[in-house]
């Protein structure tokens, strides 16, 4: 038995545990490995392993970056009526807050049921432009799932693939994109035209590669139409699932896509922000979660053109899947990831 | 989650320079190190400044860009709201969309 002092540290689930420093480091180098034996990128170094440890087995309650080193907080949802109104909302997370940038959205947050009330929305984007001063984006996920039925018109590729009809769930998924394209475009449209900053795809990929290929689609649109509006782009896991299989960008294949890649495409279909995201394991350490984390995205830092927003929300990034995060498994992500990614932001 | 984030790692908005930083980030692209020195060089100030409520401060009240507001410490003679963003827009030398919706629909800034 050991008489390593223990500290206490959670896991993925939030739950809290008690390691050992030896423990800690030893759940750093597995998570390290895990990743590169899975997306192929090279393990972290000694040093960054010592880096994440000396955060990681930190005993204190709350810590953060060094001053100065200070980071952007892309804040979505900061608009989605969870006190008052939406503009209030808004309005907390400025003056209370200190959000960086806002997000307006509702609450749902599907592009399909949004399609449905434009009008609405842009007069409150309008509404909250004259009432705020923070740069407001609009914010919503692609959710392509919605557009098949029973939700939507398409053929659901989701029954047609266990049955092996192929053909005609990729078909259905084909007709999927390009009407959450136009759906994309015509939401833009109207944000635009209300005085939006940006457009924020969020979760994207969550149906897979189809669902990539629409905001990649959507962004080059939009980046052509409106050039001073700023796109935000963010995934919905870290690697990009192939529901399709044969989905192109560019000519590059976008089923199995790590972050490194998804970032490529992003900023090359003009993307101003992109927000990768690692998935968390709730069995393992905050430890071996947030040394996979680094590891799946460090390859991004280094081609990066355009700034780059880890998701660290409720169960990626290394914060606990919890719906009310504990807030000391929260800084230690923040912290790790500027001070060993040299982040853009959060 | 927000607060632990924004502790831990924020610029901090409008309570110093985060909300400038942002927007030089969302809608021009620019990566953290280049639109802190964008926006410093445009303030006249040094990127460790952009984090210091301090010192930003005084800088948002001299440029007239907004800050914390509340009714025990209210500025109502300074700008405010879309105020603010067309003295930010001016002052960084970018367009803000909605400031340009502002002068089209009310021939603000029009001069011909």
């Amino acid at each position: 038995m050991t008489t390593e002092p223990r500290v206490p540290t959670r896991m993925g689930d939030g739950t809290f545990t008690e390691m050992t420093r030896s423990e800690i480091r030893a759940d750093l180098i597995a998570g390290s490995e895990a990743a590169a034996k899975r997306a192929k990128v090279p393990p972290l170094t000694d040093g960054e392993i010592d880096h994440l440890l000396e955060i990681y087995a930190s005993p204190a309650r709350f810590i953060g970056v060094d001053v100065g080193e200070e980071i952007v907080l892309s804040c979505d949802g900061t608009g989605m009526k969870t006190h008052a109104t939406r503009i209030q909302d808004l309005q907390s997370y400025e003056q209370w807050m200190g959000a960086d940038l806002l997000e307006l959205c509702v609450g749902d947050y599907s592009l399909k049921v949004v399609r449905t009330i434009l009008a609405y929305e842009a007069q409150y984007m309008h509404d909250a432009q004259l009432c705020t001063i923070a740069p407001l984006q609009y914010g919503v996920m692609p959710n392509l799932g919605l557009y098949s039925k029973p939700d939507g018109p398409c053929e659901n590729w989701n029954e047609l693939l266990p049955l092996g009809r192929i053909e005609e769930a990729r078909a259905a998924e084909e007709e999927a994109v390009e009407m959450a394209v136009s759906d994309m475009v015509k939401l833009a449209d109207s944000q635009w035209e209300a005085g939006a900053d940006a457009i924020d795809w969020d979760t994207t990929g969550a149906s897979g590669d189809p669902e990539f290929l629409a905001a990649l689609k959507a962004t080059r649109i939009i980046r052509d139409k409106y050039p001073d509006m700023g796109v935000q782009l963010g995934m919905a896991g870290e690697f990009v699932l192939g529901m399709h299989g044969e989905l192109e960008w560019g000519g590059k294949r976008l089923a199995g896509l790590w972050p490194k890649d998804q970032l490529l495409l992003a900023q090359e279909a003009g993307a101003t922000m992109f927000g990768p995201v690692v998935n968390v394991n709730t069995g393992k350490s905050l430890a071996w979660n947030i040394a996979r984390a680094i590891a799946l995205i460090k390859p991004c830092m280094e081609v990066a053109e355009i700034p780059v927003h880890p998701n660290a929300g409720m169960g990626v990034g290394a914060v606990p899947m919890f719906v009310h995060p504990p807030a000391d498994a929260v800084c230690r992500s923040a912290k790790a990831f500027t001070e060993l990614l040299h982040v853009d932001g959060l | 989650m927000h607060n632990a984030h924004a502790q831990a790692a924020s610029i901090g908005g409008i309570r110093a320079g985060g909300d400038l930083v942002a927007r030089m980030q969302m809608t021009r692209g620019m990566r953290l190190k280049e639109a802190k020195q964008y926006v410093a060089d445009k303030l006249g100030v040094t990127p460790f400044d952009l984090s210091d409520p301090v010192v930003m401060t005084d800088v948002r009240n001299e440029f007239g860009f907004g800050r914390i507001h509340s009714y025990a410490i209210s500025q109502p003679w300074q700008a405010n709201q879309i105020e603010a963003k067309f003295n930010i827009a001016k002052a960084l030398d970018v367009p803000i969309n909605c400031v340009e919706r502002f002068k089209e629909r009310t021939g603000a800034g029009v001069t011909a």
